[in-house]
């Protein structure tokens, strides 16, 4: 068995799913960063994906176009978000709660959505998902090339997204302005910067992320819409957000992490090794776990999360 | 500003206050916590909207919807507690706000912040993050920040309230440089000493009112003490004989540090005997709060012992105090002294609840508890929709009656009461001073702390000012001075 696991077709395999399975994890937590460093806990995250997983797929079905599917996850992940923004910023509620029942209604509000247009078949319907894009030249090269340069478009815009994401928030005006409202609201009031408008654009921006993140696996990683298509990925996204301190660059690190745990378990599966899958399926969430219990205690969490800005309230 | 007239709901901060500024002067914006100085300059600044009145900015009537008008108009405001992101270096912390492209541009940030500290001889690391900075670097931060926004009106809200001493004159030395370069402060205080040593002219606010304008030449410390807090008495309820007797309360040597790790009580030993009222007054944040919260065992001092009823008592137990039988009315009512949610009886029993016969045997007694609670609710008027109603229904004065009867059931031999007047109308004041009084002459000793001059010498047989966690002075009623006492307040030895 172990001379099967160090063959190159293993390793190069590993590797390509290593990245394909990471990709909606990193997209979740780069939307979520965003979120957070504004101050905004989004725990919409797993209902907002699943709508973006529904309304990308019903898209692509009805159309057959696959990117006005994806257009179509980001828009829906934007909606709800905007509702996030509107209970959690404008409203002042309780970050923990609006987000919680914005997961708990997209859940229902998708599958709902999902039997209104496909009713209930006894074969769920497909469509003819994203191929891998092989990039010329480079994908030829051994070893390398299949695992990294023949992947979805979608997870080459993740990996052109990680670092842009990162010159936003540390390299631009906006950035600076998302940090403060996160870490200082107040502060960023008095040199007049507009704290609840910057947390929205914020959360939606980051719920197109999430939107994106959901079709991915309904349009690429997959080919067909079901209840728990998301299984808890949103739920890792935030995770990975505590994981990597806030930073995108470390947040992707952890995803990637996962992501190959996520690829390893299923190889290991496959290859019959004589353990019940249930304990496979476990050890990504349970390394997750103990890195968390690693980090604890270092994070540098924004100090204005989880807090709403009044104006009239400060001071007197 | 012309006659600003702000309000909170029904409360009025500001009643038509008239300020004026000139180019390179220093006025001092003198008065008591709660005379409105803060409310103004947030008027000012564009954080509250004005009500009525007018603002001129160099002669033209002018409307500042927010901070960024105001920031536009040259005018910065340094806040008590500092605008800054600890997280962020200190260049990021000047940029914020006036960053000039879509891209960072550092260097060009740097240069600019550069030329400014040399210009002002004010020297901070750039790339320094500002967690790591004292507190006088971080005030210079925010000076900077303003002269970054080329602000030529600075308005400085009690700048030295967080300084040592040596800070403090750096500060009016830098003050005295970017006066001289032209600026104009507006510097708010409580502290007189200062006000006269760094200003051109006072204006003094009591009640948010105008009460007086002098120039600094031409006043002095006493003048400007009593001017602060106000001269009108209230007339002195029916106090009865002051016999006091056995001490029931003792406190001795208590040190303790606020939440921020500052020193906040310094060293405070008293009595308090049988049948007296002992005020502790002083302008809030000199350690009355935490002197209340190491007396009601919520927090655990450095140092010092507590003697109550003769008996020792451990410090930091709140159990080991209400075991005792002291009756705790604590400052914030709302976050502290209730369960908002819960009903008025509920609130009645959350001290007596273990004890026999409002439970037995770990389960609670309906009967007792509601007749308890009715009895309260009749003996000390508190108007509510009943006992089951969630106390949040109720008005501020009788959230405070349900604390008073709570506390003062079962006639309790000592009292400690931290501003328990605070925010009440006049008929709830009123009332809460006679169930004090009462207290008193039923043979409770009662300390009251508050920054209510007025209220303090309305119930007191001893006063005690606290200034810096210090005991500044002692005075029995009789002797009681009120510009003395002001003085002790001002942190000014007499």
């Amino acid at each position: 068995m172990i001379g099967e696991i160090f063959t190159v077709t293993f390793i190069t395999g590993l590797i390509g799913a290593t990245l394909r399975m990471s990709t909606p994890i990193i997209l979740a937590t780069l939307g979520e960063i965003i979120t957070e460093r504004s101050g905004v806990l989004n725990l919409g995250i797993e209902g907002t994906m699943l709508f973006g997983a529904a309304i990308g797929f019903l898209t692509t079905l009805a159309t057959g176009n696959l990117w006005l599917g994806v257009l179509m996850a980001a828009l829906a992940g934007m909606l709800l978000a905007l509702l996030m923004s509107v209970l959690a910023v404008y409203l002042g509620l309780s970050q923990h709660v609006s987000g919680l029942g914005i997961t708990l209604f997209a859940s229902g509000l998708s599958m709902f959505i999902y039997r209104l247009v496909v009713g209930s078949p006894t074969i769920p319907p497909t469509v003819t998902p994203f191929t891998p894009v092989a990039i010329p030249l480079l994908s030829k090269i051994p070893l390398i090339g299949p695992s990294f340069f023949n992947q979805y478009a979608l997870t080459y815009i993740t990996w052109i997204l990680i670092p842009l994401v990162s010159i936003f928030l540390f390299k631009t005006r906006g950035g600076l302005r998302v940090r403060t409202v996160g870490q200082n609201p107040f502060a960023a009031d008095t040199v007049g910067v507009n704290v609840n408008l910057t947390r929205t654009l914020c959360v939606v921006v980051g719920g197109a992320f999430f939107g994106v993140a959901g079709a991915f696996l309904t349009l690429a990683q997959q080919n067909m819409f079901l209840m728990d298509v998301i299984g808890g990925r949103g739920w890792i996204a935030i995770a990975m957000t505590i994981f990597g301190n806030w930073n995108p660059l470390a947040g992707a690190g952890g995803a990637l992490i996962f992501g190959f745990l996520d690829a390893f378990q299923l190889r290991m599966q496959s290859l019959g090794v004589n353990l019940p899958f249930h304990v496979f399926l476990m050890i990504p969430y349970l390394v997750t776990i103990l890195a968390l219990i690693g980090v604890s205690g270092k994070a540098s969490v924004p100090a204005g999360l989880l807090k709403p800005y009044r104006r009239e309230e400060k001071g007197g | 500003m012309r006659e600003v007239t702000k309000r909170f709901l029904d409360v009025v901060a500001n009643d038509s206050v008239t300020l004026e500024l000139f180019p390179g002067e220093v006025v001092a914006l003198l008065g008591e916590n709660g005379a409105g100085k803060t409310t103004l300059m947030n008027v000012l600044f564009g954080y509250y909207q004005l009500d009525g009145g007018k603002l001129l900015v160099r002669g033209k009537e002018t409307v500042f919807s927010s901070p960024k008008d105001a920031i536009e108009s040259g005018i910065a405001m340094i806040h008590q507690h500092f605008t800054l992101v600890p997280s962020q270096t200190v260049l990021e912390n000047v940029m914020i706000g006036v960053e000039e492209s879509f891209f960072l541009n550092m260097a060009k940030a740097r240069k600019k912040l550069l030329r400014i500290e040399e210009q002002f001889g004010l020297y901070l690391d750039p790339d320094a993050y500002v967690w790591t900075l004292a507190i006088g670097e971080k005030q210079k931060l925010e000076i900077l920040k303003a002269l970054y926004r080329e602000a030529e009106i600075l308005i400085m809200d009690e700048p030295t309230a967080v300084l040592a001493p040596t800070e403090t004159k750096e500060l009016f030395e830098t003050l005295k440089t970017l006066v001289a370069r032209g600026k104009s402060i507006i510097f708010i205080s409580h502290h007189l000493q200062e006000v006269m040593e760094i200003s051109d002219r006072v204006i003094v606010l009591r009640n948010g009112r105008n009460v007086a304008e002098r120039k600094t030449s031409e006043t002095a410390i006493p003048e400007l003490a009593s001017l602060m807090v106000g001269r009108e008495l209230l007339e002195r309820l029916e106090h009865g004989e002051s016999s006091p007797g056995e001490p029931v309360l003792e406190v001795a040597d208590l040190h303790a540090k606020n939440s921020r790790g500052i020193k906040a009580v310094d060293g405070v030993s008293f009595q308090v005997r049988e049948g007296e009222v002992l005020g502790v007054a002083g302008v809030s944040g000199n350690g009355q709060t935490e002197l209340s919260e190491i007396l009601f065992g919520q927090i655990v001092p450095e140092r010092g012992s507590m003697k109550i009823l003769g008996k020792e008592v451990p410090v930091g137990s709140s159990k080991a105090v209400i075991k005792s039988g002291v009756a705790r009315i604590p400052e914030d009512r709302i976050s502290t002294g209730l369960f908002m949610d819960l009903s008025v009886k509920e609130n009645m029993i959350l001290e007596s609840h273990v004890s026999e016969p409002i439970s037995r045997n770990g389960l609670l007694n309906k009967q007792e508890i509601e007749s308890f609670a009715l009895s309260c609710v009749k003996s000390f008027q508190v108007k509510t929709d009943g006992i089951e109603a969630p106390v949040k229904s109720l008005s501020g004065g009788n959230l405070q009656k349900v604390i008073l009867a709570r506390e003062l059931v079962g006639d309790p031999k000592v009292v400690v009461a931290c501003q328990p007047t605070r925010g009440l109308d006049v008929g709830a004041m009123e009332y809460v001073h006679q169930v004090m009084l009462d207290e008193r002459s039923k043979g409770a000793g009662v300390l009251l702390i508050s920054d209510d001059l007025d209220e303090i010498f309305l119930l007191s047989d001893r006063i005690i000012v606290m200034y810096q966690g210090k005991i500044m002075g002692e005075t029995d009623i009789e002797h009681a001075d009120r510009d003395k006492i002001g003085l002790w307040m001002s942190g000014v030895a007499s």
